[in-house]
C-alpha cells in the first residue's frame, strides 16, 4: 500500500501525484517509471516517474486521464492509497556532456521530459527545451522547465498561448537557423516521436525517444511490452524505455499499443457509467448506453 | 533377501503388495473440465490413499528418496498413511518439503521418485505423488500445523523472490531460527507458482494456504520489489544488515522465434498469456481491468512442447477457443511436457499437429494475426541435446488459421540482478554460476538457485536447489566460513 502525500490537477485532467514510496525515491534517476495497480481487480499500468525526494521518501508522477485506470487514478486524494507501485523500472536516461541538448516535450510527456531536461543541465549541457500543448490549459511545468533551460519554447494546437503550432515546427527552426544540436531527447504522443525522428534522422542528428507500450510485469518477464528496433525484438521495459529513435519501428508500436482499444473502451465507458450515477451532473443515459452496447 | 523389514505394520507380503493395483486418481471428466478452470484430479480420499500406500514394498534402500531432489523420506511417510496417521506423515514430508501441496500435484514424479520405484520393475510404480498430495491437502482441511519452536540465531537472511526455490529456502531457514524475509517482484508472491501454471493444475488457494503457513512460523514478505532496481543486493547486505542474500529470481525473458510476424497483434509469449490469465484475472474482464483477446470461437495455437506450452493451450480451451492446437516441431517421444499432461489435455480435445513449425505469422492487413505459415518437418540426424534434429520437407508449406498465436519455446536470463551485482558471476548464457551442492555463487554471502541458475527447469528442482542452499547458507552463517 502506498499512501498518497499530495494530489493536485496542475492542468484539466492532469493530476500531480506525491506518493510515499521510500524505496523508489532512493533510487529514481532520470527516464525510469514505476509501474502501478489502483485496487485489487486493476491492471498494472506504467507511469514515468517526474521526480523524487529521498530525504521525504516521497516520488512525485503526473498522469493524464484517458482511460478508465487513469481516470480513477486522478479522482483519488491525499490519504488516499494505491495498491501496489513497483519501480524505478527501466533503464535511466544517459546522461552526458554532449554540448546542446533538445528537450522536446509533447502533452503530459512533458512532465516525463523534465527530470531528464534538469539532469542534462546539470552535466553541463546547453539546455534548449521544446513543449507543446493542445491549448493554454494544458501547458504543463513551464515554470520549472524554465528554470533548468537556456532557452524554452512553447507551442499550443490552437495558438492560445505562446506561438500556434506544433513542437515539430520549433525544432525544423532550431535546424533551419544553424543550431548544433548534439542529442535531441524527444517524449511525448507517438505521431510526435515519430515526426521528430523523421525530421532529425534527415538532419542526422542523435535522437532518443521514451516509449510507453503495454506492460505488465515490468521486469522482462512477460515480452508483452515488446517494440522492433532495427528489426530485432527489445523489450521497452529492460531494454528500454529510451531507444534511437531512428531505429524504432513506429508502425509496430502504434499497431501493438491499439491491441485492446475495443477493451479500453468498454471499460471507460462502464467506469463513466458507474461514476454518473453517483454524480447526476454528468451524463449518466450516454455513458451507461455505451457500456450496455459494448457487452458481450 | 527380502526388501520388506520384518518390524512392518504393512499387513500384506510382499508378492500380495505387488498384485494391489495402482489406485486410479479421480478426474473431473475431459469433456466438463474443458470449460472450466476447476482442478482436473480430484485427489485420493482416506480410503484411497491406504490402499494405494500399502504397495510400498518398504525397500531397505529406498531409491524414492535418493531420487528426490529434496530427499523426502518416502518410505517413513507412506508406512504412517498404513497406521491412519495422516498428520504424521504430513509433518515427515514436512521435514524435507515446505510446499507438499504444491509438488504432490506439479512434480514430475516419473522422472524422480516413481522412476526409480522398484515396483515399477515389474507393475506400476508406487502413486507417490498422489500421496503426498492427499496427506497436504488433509493436514490443510484438518488445520492442524504443528509449529516447530527454535532459538532465534539473530541472523537475517534475504531471499530475492517468491517463487517454489526461494520459499523452500525460507522456510528452511526460519525452522533454524534465521530471520527470514522474502521480496518479490509482483503484486502476489509465489513466483511461477501464481503468474505460470493454471489453477486446473494448481489452485491458487493451495498457494495462499502455504503462504500462510510460512507467515505462522515468522517468515515476512514484501511485495513490489524488484531487486536490482528497487534496492540491490549490495544495499540488502551494507544498508539493511542481511548476513546473507538468495537470489532465486526464475525464468527470465522469454524467447521469441524471430520470424515475420511476431509483432502482430495476436501473437503472445507464453508467459504474457499465462500472466493475464493467472495473475491479472483477464479472463474476467471487465470484473477485472486487464484485458486479453477473446478467445471464444476464436483457433488458437501454441507454439513448443513443454509444460508451459500445454498450460498456455489447456487454458485457451478452457477461455472459450473453438479450435486448439499444439505445434511442436518434433515427435511425441521428444516432448518434453509430463505424460501425464499430455493424456489430459489429449483428453480434452487439443489437437497435436507434430512435427511441424511456423515460419511466418500471417497478418489480416490490420496488423492481426489471420494464420501461422508453417512446414512439416522429418527427423533427421541427433542435434548437439541428443534428439533428433527436425529437418523442414520440401513442399509441405501450409496455412493454418489462427487467431492467437502462444509462444512457449523457452526463456533465457533476466539480466536484472545480475547487471547489478559486481562480481557476480555468470555464465555464457547469462545465468548466475553457482556451486552445484552449496549454491554458493562468486560473491561471499550471496547463494543462487532454480531457474536464474540452470535455466528454464520443473518446480520440484529449484526447490532442490532451495533446499541445498539452506543448508549450505545455515553453515556460513553458524560457523562463517565461506
Amino acid at each position: 500500500m502506498f499512501k498518497i502525500i499530495e494530489a493536485q490537477f496542475i492542468a484539466p485532467g492532469i493530476k500531480r501525484f506525491i506518493l510515499d514510496a521510500p524505496r523508489i525515491s532512493r533510487k529514481q534517476k532520470p527516464g525510469q517509471f514505476v509501474i502501478l495497480r489502483i485496487y485489487e481487480q486493476g491492471e498494472r499500468i506504467p507511469v514515468t516517474i517526474e521526480n523524487s525526494d529521498p530525504a521525504l521518501g516521497t516520488i512525485s508522477i503526473v498522469v493524464q486521464s484517458a482511460g478508465k485506470t487513469t481516470r480513477l487514478l486522478n479522482s483519488l486524494n491525499p490519504g488516499d492509497y494505491i495498491l501496489d507501485v513497483v519501480g524505478p523500472l527501466g533503464k535511466p536516461s544517459k546522461i552526458e556532456k554532449l554540448g546542446t541538448v533538445v528537450v522536446v516535450g509533447g502533452g503530459v510527456g512533458t512532465a516525463m521530459a523534465y527530470p531528464s531536461a534538469a539532469a542534462f543541465k546539470r552535466a553541463g549541457n546547453r539546455v534548449i527545451t521544446i513543449i507543446g500543448a493542445r491549448n493554454k490549459d494544458l501547458v504543463i511545468l513551464e515554470q520549472e522547465l524554465r528554470s533548468v533551460s537556456d532557452a524554452l519554447m512553447i507551442t499550443t494546437d490552437d495558438g492560445s498561448y505562446a506561438d500556434k503550432g506544433f513542437v515539430i515546427d520549433k525544432l525544423r527552426q532550431l535546424i533551419e537557423n544553424g543550431t548544433r544540436i548534439d542529442l535531441v531527447l524527444a517524449i511525448g504522443p507517438i505521431v510526435m516521436m515519430r515526426a521528430v525522428a523523421e525530421l532529425t534522422r534527415e538532419e542526422n542528428i542523435r535522437t532518443v525517444v521514451s516509449l510507453n507500450p503495454i506492460m505488465i510485469d515490468g521486469t522482462g518477464m512477460c515480452g508483452g511490452c515488446r517494440v522492433l528496433i532495427d528489426g530485432k525484438s527489445e523489450f521497452a521495459c529492460v531494454d528500454g524505455p529510451e531507444f534511437d529513435a531512428h531505429k524504432v519501428n513506429f508502425e509496430v508500436l502504434v499497431q501493438r499499443n491499439g491491441m485492446y482499444r475495443d477493451a479500453e473502451q468498454r471499460s471507460l465507458a462502464a467506469y463513466q457509467c458507474q461514476t454518473a450515477k453517483k454524480t447526476p451532473v454528468h451524463d449518466e443515459d450516454e455513458h451507461c448506453a455505451v457500456a450496455q452496447r459494448s457487452e458481450r | 533377501m527380502s526388501p520388506v523389514a520384518k518390524q512392518s505394520i504393512n499387513p500384506l507380503s510382499p508378492k500380495e503388495r505387488i498384485k494391489v493395483p495402482r489406485q486410479l486418481m479421480p478426474e473431473q471428466p475431459a469433456d466438463e473440465r474443458n470449460k472450466n478452470f476447476e482442478e482436473v484430479n480430484l485427489g485420493y480420499g482416506p480410503e484411497l490413499a491406504r490402499q494405494e500406500a500399502l504397495r510400498c514394498l518398504e525397500c531397505a534402500k529406498p531409491t524414492c528418496t535418493d531420487n528426490c531432489p529434496v530427499g523426502v523420506k518416502v518410505k517413513e511417510f507412506v508406512e504412517l498413511i498404513v497406521a491412519g496417521d495422516f498428520l504424521g506423515a504430513a509433518a515427515k514430508i514436512r521435514e524435507d518439503n515446505v510446499l507438499p501441496a504444491v509438488t504432490g500435484r506439479v512434480c514430475p514424479q516419473e522422472d524422480h521418485c516413481e522412476g526409480k520405484c522398484l515396483l515399477s520393475r515389474k507393475v506400476k510404480p508406487l502413486g507417490i505423488g498422489y500421496l503426498e498430495r492427499f496427506v497436504a491437502d488433509y493436514e490443510q482441511r484438518m488445520g492442524n500445523h504443528v509449529l516447530p519452536t527454535v532459538a532465534p540465531t539473530g541472523k537475517k537472511v534475504a531471499v530475492v523472490g517468491s517463487g517454489p526455490s526461494g520459499l523452500t529456502v525460507a522456510g528452511d531457514l526460519i525452522q533454524k531460527g534465521h530471520k527470514v524475509r522474502v521480496f518479490e517482484a509482483l503484486h502476489e508472491l509465489g513466483g511461477v507458482l501464481v503468474y505460470g501454471i493454471p489453477e486446473f493444475r494448481l489452485p491458487k488457494q493451495i498457494i495462499r494456504e502455504q503462504l500462510d503457513y510460512m507467515r505462522e512460523l515468522g517468515v515476512e514478505f514484501e511485495t513490489d520489489v524488484v531487486v536490482g532496481r528497487t534496492v540491490t543486493i549490495d544495499e540488502l547486505i551494507e544498508e539493511e544488515g542481511y548476513d546473507a542474500v538468495y537470489i532465486g529470481t526464475g525464468a527470465g525473458l522469454p524467447q521469441f522465434m524471430g520470424i515475420p510476424g511476431e509483432h502482430l497483434n495476436g501473437v503472445y509469449s507464453a508467459n504474457e498469456f499465462l500472466t493475464r490469465i493467472n495473475l491479472m484475472k483477464a479472463y474476467k474482464f471487465p470484473t477485472y481491468d486487464e484485458p486479453m483477446v477473446d478467445l471464444h470461437g476464436k483457433d488458437v495455437a501454441v507454439i513448443g512442447g513443454g509444460n508451459t506450452a500445454l498450460d498456455a493451450i489447456r487454458s485457451a480451451l478452457r477461455l472459450g477457443a473453438r479450435k486448439a492446437y499444439v505445434i511442436y516441431r518434433r515427435s511425441d517421444t521428444e516432448m518434453p511436457a509430463r505424460a501425464e499432461e499430455v493424456h489430459h489435455a489429449r483428453q480434452e480435445g487439443i489437437d497435436f499437429q507434430m512435427l511441424t513449425a511456423p515460419v511466418e505469422f500471417v497478418s489480416d492487413g490490420n496488423g492481426w494475426l489471420t494464420a501461422a505459415r508453417c512446414v512439416r518437418m522429418e527427423l533427421g540426424e541427433p542435434d548437439s541435446s541428443g534428439r533428433r534434429r527436425p529437418v523442414p520437407i520440401k513442399g509441405s508449406k501450409f496455412d493454418l488459421p489462427l487467431s492467437v498465436a502462444v509462444m512457449a519455446i523457452g526463456t533465457t536470463a533476466n539480466p536484472i540482478v545480475q547487471s547489478t551485482t559486481p562480481g557476480l558471476g555468470t555464465d555464457k548464457r547469462g545465468y548466475i554460476q553457482a556451486n552445484s551442492e552449496t549454491q554458493r555463487t562468486t560473491r561471499r554471502g550471496i547463494f543462487a538457485g532454480g531457474d536464474i541458475v540452470t535455466g528454464a527447469a520443473t518446480v520440484i528442482l529449484a526447490m532442490g536447489a532451495g533446499r541445498r542452499a539452506a543448508g549450505s547458507i545455515h553453515d556460513y552463517l553458524t560457523t562463517g566460513q565461506w
